[in-house]
Formats: structure tokens, C-alpha cells, sequence
């Protein structure tokens, strides 16, 4: 069984407008793996997405999905393909049952009300499966938009922006529901702004900044490699000797030193550090490690890039 | 051919058309009665016969055709034009579905609607003149053909459109002028030699007149020609067609 569920190589966009906004992208999707693709606005995210799922058209350079050129062998493709896109567009005057049963006819299945019924329920539209889209919250034709993109039970997933205006308890229903698909077995593909969305669930996150991929990277391989990881000590007097000899950060107050360190190394020289302190009888109120979020590493990686 | 994909694309399209029917029906209808009062009524008791025909009678065709066009372009452009401008083409362009088969589910959708329309025309119609069908096979295929023809000049005008104003251009200012003059109310040879030349260059003139045919065997130019004239017509709609899908002119970025 190959392990790529999507392969792009050499992939470049460059608009009528002569704006750039994908530059040699090569990446590998694994099956079954969350990947998320950070990157601030403009940065190629959608433009990337809306090639595999061909909406738009590469300038150059190729993309295969589950092996099928998505150009040559599209209806392969394609039908292996869920959208759900950043926008929330869908006919407003159609209810939902029919939206959702048209898109599912629209990829090539017939119909089959049980696996709409189980969508709707999972989704919790049912009660809804006869409103017209126009008379639902946002969040609800968010929920909309994702059960057409799974009427057609699609192997991979892309969410572009999927908790984009959504309340926090529908995005925590999100979370959950794209985890489940991920234990049926569904590749998934998002893009978000929420950088502790990308942490709370992706496998692997790829970082891209304009049109540039700058990083492709297990998360806990990237957190542990471009993290850090900080020791505070809070103390119970200010600070009275002199420490400038050591990489210590001393607050205005002189009650919290902050040492940084590579929690892989190994000598990490906390030891030596705790012992000096005690030697000149500096008492500790307390003591605690933090350690750089995503969003921390995201930033610093953008910030490099621009 | 992907069955599934056709059918969806053209139930949704006729589902708006049910949803909208008083529009869709009514409004060419009452148009369509109006004509026959105004010039079925008034005007015909004062003409006397064209080629044979009470000029009530004569104008039916013409009147049939000049919705036929007109409503095919309608709702072909507005068809396409619409998830276009609301962005739920991503649904479509995303699918596996071939470009013929999208032209097939949305042309075939805007084909039916204008057939079915111009069979309520005709029934209309038989309300306030008499009129016979010589060639009803070929008054249906005249009809099918037509309306498939300006469903895709519909299509294209659709992908074409930047703007909703945009839409109305063709069928307001170059179709309607067009079938007006293209003798839906008169016969090409009431008119003086000169401008009976002119009115060949309107391709209009080939599909009313064809038409009339099949009603009342007669015609301004050759049923041959008309037909030819329509398929060159129909011929170069799907180049058109083919090339904006090739290309994803309008339509993918």
C-alpha cells in the first residue's frame, strides 16, 4: 500500500495578475496522518488546496492523489477528495437534506439516505434536514458545508479555515469529529489560523509563507527541535548578589529568574544552577518549566522567512 | 459518462425552475397573450392573410420562437452565472465530472425549461388563434434544436458575464432586436429587395422561418438552409464551449 495519499512536485502558481503565490512546492501527504499547513494570510495555503482539488489550475508541476495524476486520471482523483472550504458557500434557498444529497450525487454516488441520516446525526443537522440553509446560524452551515463534503465518503479531507467564525463549543465538536474520521481511516488536510488548533490535533504541520513550503515536520519533532524549554524560579526575596554571569533572564522585581535550556542535551545545567543558588542562600518560593507553544515556533519561523 | 454527476447537476437546475415557476412560466405567458391581443387581435383583423395564413396564425411560430430564445439564453447564463458569483462552482470544479457532462446537466436543464415553455406558449396560443402543425416531428426537432442551441450561447454568455447587467446585454439588446426583425411578425418578402438582403445576414430569419415551416409548409428561405444555418450555429456554440472548459477561461483561475 503506498504511504503518500498525496504527492505534489514542483508546484507553481502564478496568477494573470503575476502574483506568485506558490513557489516549487513539494510535499507528501501520508495516509491516514492530520496535516496541518500554517502560514499567514496570502501565503499560497488555499491556492495549494485548490489546485489538489482542482479548482485551480497549476501553472506548473504536478500533484497525485492516491497515485492518480489529478489532471489525466481527475475522476480517480477527485472522487477520492472531500472539500470543505474557507467560504461558506452553498445555495441559500436549498434545504439541507437536498444540498447534502445533491453534492453526494454530484461526485458520481447514488443515493443513500441511511449514510445522509448518519452524517446529519453525527453532525447534529437532523433536526435541521428541512431548513432551508439561509435559516441556519453560521456554525450550522459550517456543519453544512462539512456533511457535503463527506456525503461522498471521501478518503482524504482538506478543511480550509474550518473553525473560521465558529463558537467554541462547535469547534471543540469539530475537533472531535475530524479525530473520528481519522480513526476510520480518512486522511486529513487543514489549514488554520488557529495555531493551537494545528497543536491540539495535527500528526504533522508544514509551515508556508509566501508561496514558499519553509518546513514539513512531525509536531512533536518540531516543538522538541525549535522549542524551548524554560526553567522559572520565583523567589522568596528579591534577587541581592550578582548573577550576570549567568544566562539567566532576572525580572524588573529581581523575584523571578527565567533559564533557558535543551531539554535534549545532556547536560541541561540545571544542577549546577540550583546548587549556586543555594550556596548563596537564595531561598525558593517556586519553581516551575514552560515550554514554547506552536504559535511561539510558527511566529519565529515566519518572522525568519519574511 | 458519469450518470450520477448529469442527473444531480440537472435536477438542481430544474428544481429552481420549480421553485421559481410562476416566474419562469408565467411571466412569458402573459407576454405571449399580450402579443396575441396587440397583434393577433387588433393588428390581424386589419392584414388579411400572409402566403395563405390568417396573420393571427402567422405569428405564432415567430412569438414561440422569440421566448424560445430568449428564456434558453436566460436560463442557461443564469444557471452558470449564479455559482459563479455565490463561489459554489468549488462544488463543481472539485467533482469528477468531464466538461461535457457539466454542459450536458446545465444545458440540458435550460434545453427542457424553454421546450416545456414553448409547449405552454403553443397551448396559450390555441386560446386566441387556430392554427395546424404540418410537420409536427420536425416542428419538435426545430424546437429541441433551438433551444439547445441558444441554451449554450446561454452557457457561454454565462461564463462570459462579470456582472449581472452583463447578463441581460445579449438577450435584451442583440437577441430580441434580432427576432423582431428576423420575421417573427412578417413574412422577409414584404419587405422592399434591398433590405429583404439585409435580413439574410440575420441568422434569426433561418430559425423562424424553419419553424414556420413546420406549422404551415411555408417559408421565407429553404428548410435545408435553415437547418444548416442552425447546426453551423449549434457548431460553433460547442467549439466555444469546449474551448472555455479547455482553457478554464472564466472559470478557473
Amino acid at each position: 500500500m503506498e504511504k503518500d495519499v498525496i504527492s505534489t512536485q514542483s508546484l507553481n502558481k502564478t496568477y494573470a495578475s503575476g502574483f506568485r503565490a506558490l513557489d516549487n512546492i513539494h510535499l507528501n501527504i501520508y495516509r491516514g496522518e492530520i496535516f496541518a499547513l500554517l502560514g499567514p494570510n496570502g501565503a499560497g495555503k488555499t491556492t495549494l488546496i485548490n489546485i489538489i482539488c482542482g479548482i485551480v489550475n497549476a501553472t506548473s508541476g504536478s500533484v497525485k492523489a492516491f497515485g492518480y495524476d489529478i489532471k489525466k486520471e481527475y475522476r480517480s482523483a477527485r472522487s477520492l477528495i472531500g472539500l470543505v472550504p474557507q467560504e461558506l458557500t452553498t445555495d441559500m434557498f436549498e434545504k439541507v437534506w437536498d444540498t447534502v444529497k445533491f453534492s453526494r450525487n454530484l461526485f458520481g454516488k447514488p443515493n443513500d439516505d441511511a449514510l445522509i441520516e448518519k452524517i446529519l446525526k453525527d453532525l447534529s443537522l437532523w433536526d435541521k434536514r428541512n431548513s432551508r440553509i439561509m435559516t441556519l446560524s453560521g456554525g450550522m452551515k459550517r456543519r453544512v458545508m462539512m456533511a457535503k463534503a463527506l456525503s461522498h465518503q471521501p478518503d482524504i479531507l482538506f478543511l480550509d479555515e474550518p473553525s473560521a467564525g465558529v463558537d467554541v463549543e462547535l469547534r471543540r465538536d469539530m475537533w472531535n469529529m475530524v479525530r473520528h474520521l481519522r480513526k476510520t481511516g480518512v486522511t486529513i488536510i487543514l489549514t488554520t489560523h488557529y495555531i493551537e488548533e494545528a497543536q491540539e490535533m495535527a500528526d504533522r504541520i508544514g509551515v508556508i509563507n509566501k508561496g514558499k513550503l519553509i518546513l514539513v515536520e512531525e509536531k512533536n519533532e518540531l516543538m522538541k527541535k525549535l522549542g524551548k524549554r524554560q526553567l522559572i524560579l520565583t523567589l522568596k526575596k528579591p534577587l541581592h548578589v550578582d548573577l550576570e554571569d549567568t544566562p539567566l533572564n532576572i525580572s524588573a522585581d529581581r523575584l523571578e529568574l527565567t533559564y533557558s535550556f535543551d531539554s535534549n542535551a545532556e547536560e541541561t545545567g540545571i544542577a549546577p544552577l540550583l546548587k549556586r543558588l543555594n550556596d548563596q542562600g537564595i531561598e525558593l518560593k517556586d519553581l516551575r518549566t514552560k515550554e514554547s507553544s506552536l504559535e511561539e515556533i510558527f511566529v519565529k519561523l515566519v518572522g525568519r522567512n519574511s | 459518462m458519469n450518470i450520477y454527476s448529469v442527473r444531480a447537476l440537472y435536477f438542481y437546475e430544474m428544481a429552481r425552475f420549480f421553485r421559481t415557476l410562476f416566474q419562469s412560466i408565467a411571466s412569458p405567458v402573459i407576454s405571449t397573450s399580450l402579443y396575441f391581443i396587440v397583434f393577433g387581435s387588433a393588428v390581424a383583423s386589419r392584414m388579411g392573410e400572409i402566403e395563405g395564413i390568417s396573420y393571427g396564425a402567422f405569428i405564432v411560430p415567430g412569438l414561440v420562437m422569440l421566448s424560445i430564445l430568449t428564456e434558453s439564453i436566460s436560463n442557461a447564463s443564469f444557471g452558470i452565472y449564479m455559482p459563479r458569483f455565490s463561489g459554489t462552482i468549488y462544488e463543481i470544479l472539485s467533482a469528477p465530472i468531464s466538461a461535457f457532462e457539466t454542459v450536458l446537466g446545465y444545458v440540458g436543464a435550460a434545453a427542457t425549461k424553454s421546450v416545456l415553455l414553448g409547449a405552454v406558449i403553443l397551448l396559450t396560443a390555441r386560446l386566441f388563434v387556430d392554427y395546424h402543425i404540418e410537420h409536427p416531428i420536425w416542428m419538435i426537432s426545430f424546437l429541441v434544436l433551438t433551444s439547445v442551441t441558444f441554451s449554450l450561447l446561454g452557457f457561454i454568455i454565462g461564463v462570459w458575464a462579470d456582472g449581472f447587467e452583463k447578463l441581460q446585454v445579449v438577450p435584451l439588446l442583440i437577441i430580441t432586436p434580432l427576432t423582431f426583425l428576423g420575421g417573427s411578425f412578417y413574412s422577409i418578402h414584404m419587405l422592399p429587395p434591398f433590405w429583404r438582403k439585409v435580413t439574410l445576414f440575420n441568422p434569426v430569419v433561418y430559425l423562424v422561418s424553419g419553424f414556420r415551416w413546420s406549422f404551415y409548409g411555408v417559408s421565407d428561405v429553404g428548410v435545408e438552409q435553415s437547418l444548416a444555418m442552425t447546426a453551423l450555429f449549434l457548431f460553433i456554440c460547442l467549439i466555444v464551449v469546449w474551448m472555455i472548459f479547455k482553457t478554464g477561461h472564466k472559470i478557473k483561475a
